[in-house]
């Protein structure tokens, strides 16, 4: 499959007189399939944003290399820029100006057709609204706005920052939905969001991030599996078993966790193997589940954001691959 | 549809620009209307009451001249000192003359337009001038702080081609405005000169010295609007250009003017700006030294220098292009976040 996008050791550094240097990207790596729809994951402040802008030209980089469509960004930026639709961030637009307005005008400036205007307004709902002016829509109808410029050119990739943001369950339905049809008619999407329930139900693959590295890639699934590690439900016939059953684990090198009614395992690559092993020492199963792990938690485990009571985590507290008693990557090297 | 048509079309659709625009218009109106009432045609019977009314107030002159000598020779008789009172020889030698009461004096405000439409170029260049620093500074300020103008990177990344082409808008449309209300505003003050006022010896050379005046208008519009706009795409928001300017007329006309003062710098007013402005309309403006001369010794001439419409053209080129190539190098290097 051809790569519709690939960053390669991506860095950005700010630096400042009073805060010192920040690496707000630290040989970041991406790649995005054609036709898919790529998550791309990140706790706040983790350069998902500045990813966006450098591979749009707004940022410049301080090392790196970044492909768009086959040519190398941002030198070829020009020449891509028309099959690129993009938001960054929250949705900005002249408050005085209509939907219909902005986009004729973003339309006359990137010379196409009038009538694509129309077309995008149908395709985020905002027909009817369109001759109102900007200011006094809603934050969701400025998101369904922004959506419909990054539409307009009709582009081969589409950017999307955080599209969700400010949408009602129904919109955010719609925009699952549009994001899956126009993946279907060959678009390729790339998904920022934090709405991480919603990443898993439409994307194909995901790349998150964390202080400007990656720290996970790859198709959903295969992200989810590497990090599911083995857990395993076990209940017995007999609660009172469960002490026998954990010794039993426990000498056969299974790391056990004792709770009341049941025992959890981990690092099993075979739940069938503990029905085994527990039936050799007359200790019957009564159930036997693999515990499945969501994007949340997988997200949480590997950005190390989950909270901890008690703990105000601030925003740059998060994990860095290859760091201390930190997950590795779901695969390896450039654009694998 | 070309950026530079969009552009044209995004500024005009600007409620900014619209709102100032139809402000100028009625303010020049305004203007036109009021001066247009207060210039009154010289008709033969108006200057012939004027010439009456020159002759009466000379009768009546002659007639209290004539009373304060019989007065004086009346208490000479009665041998009182009247030299205090009535001067030298009861004032016989202070008889008034016919030339002293001048008609003209008598007469209404005329509006010449070969002598006086000058200033109202100047006047017509403030106002539009203005109007162009608001206009240049709101356009692209505005884009920079809704981000309009990241907006605008996304679809086109060339940056310098995109602030290149909004000022180009920007530009063209005051080229068109000024040309337009400009002739408006020729045409209104040449209507007030027929029909109130004068339009004798308006030669060729005249509507040539006009056409210059028009020209020396246009740019100095130009130079602002273009300053104001690089200044606001500078500080990406409008409030840089009126912070700069506000700044700068506080430092210039008031801070300048005193500092020179207090340290005694002969012709201060050569480091305010204001004066190449006047200069540039006049086409040379007169500085007096005042403090060379010490009076109490006698009659003294001051000390004189001329600043030229040639300097002032160097200083706000210069001036205009400095801040203009900042503001694009800027837009060239700068994160756009």
């Amino acid at each position: 499959m051809s790569a519709v996008l690939e960053i390669e050791g991506l860095r950005k550094t700010y630096k400042s007189r009073r805060r010192g240097t920040r690496n707000a990207l630290d040989g970041f790596d991406m790649r995005v399939e054609a036709g898919q729809v790529h998550g791309f994951l990140g706790p706040n402040g983790s350069g998902k944003t500045t990813t966006l802008r450098t591979l749009l030209g707004l940022i410049r980089a301080d090392g790196g290399r970044m492909a768009v469509l086959g040519h190398e960004v941002p030198a070829a930026l020009p020449t891509v820029a028309g099959q690129i639709g993009a938001i960054v961030e929250s949705p900005q637009f002249f408050p005085h100006f209509s939907a219909r307005d902005t986009l004729s005008l973003l339309a006359g400036a990137g010379e196409v057709p009038a009538t694509r205007v129309d077309e995008v307004l149908e395709l985020v709902g905002l027909r009817d609204r369109a001759g109102e002016r900007v200011k006094t829509y809603s934050l969701g109808m400025k998101q369904r706005l922004a959506v419909a410029s990054a539409l307009l050119k009709n582009p081969k990739l589409l950017i999307l920052d955080e599209p969700a943001n400010g949408l009602d369950p129904g919109g955010i339905r719609e925009m699952r939905t549009l994001m899956r049809d126009l993946a279907a008619s060959g678009m390729t999407v790339l998904l920022s969001s934090h709405i991480l329930g919603e990443i898993q139900l439409i994307c194909d693959s995901v790349t998150i991030i964390s202080l400007g590295r990656r720290v996970a890639f790859g198709p959903v699934d295969q992200v989810l599996a590497a990090h599911s590690h083995g857990a395993v439900r076990v209940r017995l016939d007999a609660a009172e078993d469960l002490a026998a059953a954990a010794a039993v684990l426990d000498r056969a090198g299974v790391p056990v966790t004792r709770h009341p009614d049941h025992l959890m395992l981990s690092g099993v690559d075979k739940p069938a193997s503990v029905s085994r092993l527990l039936a050799e020492h007359h200790l019957y199963v009564s159930e036997l589940a693999s515990v499945a792990v969501d994007l949340e938690s997988v997200f949480l485990e590997l950005t190390n954001t989950a909270p901890v009571p008690g703990q105000h985590r601030q925003v740059d507290e998060s994990a860095k691959v290859g760091g201390t008693g930190q997950p590795g990557v779901a695969g390896g090297g450039w654009g694998a | 549809m070309s950026l530079y048509v969009t552009e044209l079309r995004r500024l005009a659709k600007r409620r900014l620009t619209r709102m100032l625009l139809a402000l100028l218009v009625v303010g020049l109106a305004g203007i036109a209307t009021v001066f247009a009432f207060s210039s009154h045609k010289l008709s033969p019977a108006v200057v012939a009451q004027a010439q009456a009314e020159s002759d009466a107030q000379y009768r009546q002159a002659v007639q209290g001249w004539q009373k304060s000598v019989a007065e004086c020779e009346a208490a000479q008789a009665r041998g009182e000192q009247t030299e205090e009172r009535y001067g030298p020889n009861c004032g016989r030698d202070w008889q008034p003359q016919p030339e002293m009461f001048d008609p003209t004096w008598n007469l209404p405000y005329q509006f010449d337009f070969r002598a006086e439409f000058g200033i109202f170029v100047a006047v017509f260049a403030g106002a539009v001038g203005l109007f162009a620093f608001l206009v240049g500074a709101s356009f692209v300020g505005a884009e920079w702080s809704t981000g309009g103008m990241m907006n605008l990177l996304l679809w086109r990344p060339r940056r310098l081609a995109v602030l290149g082409t909004k000022l180009a808008a920007v530009l063209t449309t005051l080229v068109g405005v000024t040309v337009v209300l400009g002739a408006l505003w020729t045409l209104a003050f040449w209507l007030i000169g027929t029909w109130r006022g004068t339009t004798a010896r308006v030669t060729a050379g005249v509507w040539q010295s006009v056409g210059l005046d028009g020209l020396r208008a246009l740019a100095l519009i130009l130079a602002v609007g273009a300053v104001a706009f690089a200044l606001a795409s500078i500080g990406r928001h409008t409030a840089m250009a009126l912070g700069v300017a506000v700044g700068l007329g506080v430092v210039s006309e008031i801070g300048v003017r005193i500092g020179t003062a207090i340290a005694g710098v002969p012709f201060g007013d050569r480091y305010v700006l204001s004066t190449y402005a006047m200069a540039w309309f006049q086409k040379r403006w007169k500085l007096v030294d005042y403090d060379s001369c010490q009076f109490v010794q006698g009659a003294c001439e001051p000390k004189e220098m001329f600043v030229t419409w040639q300097q002032s053209g160097l200083l706000f080129g210069l001036g205009a292009a400095l801040v203009l190539t900042a503001a694009f190098w800027l837009m060239r290097r700068r994160d756009v976040a």
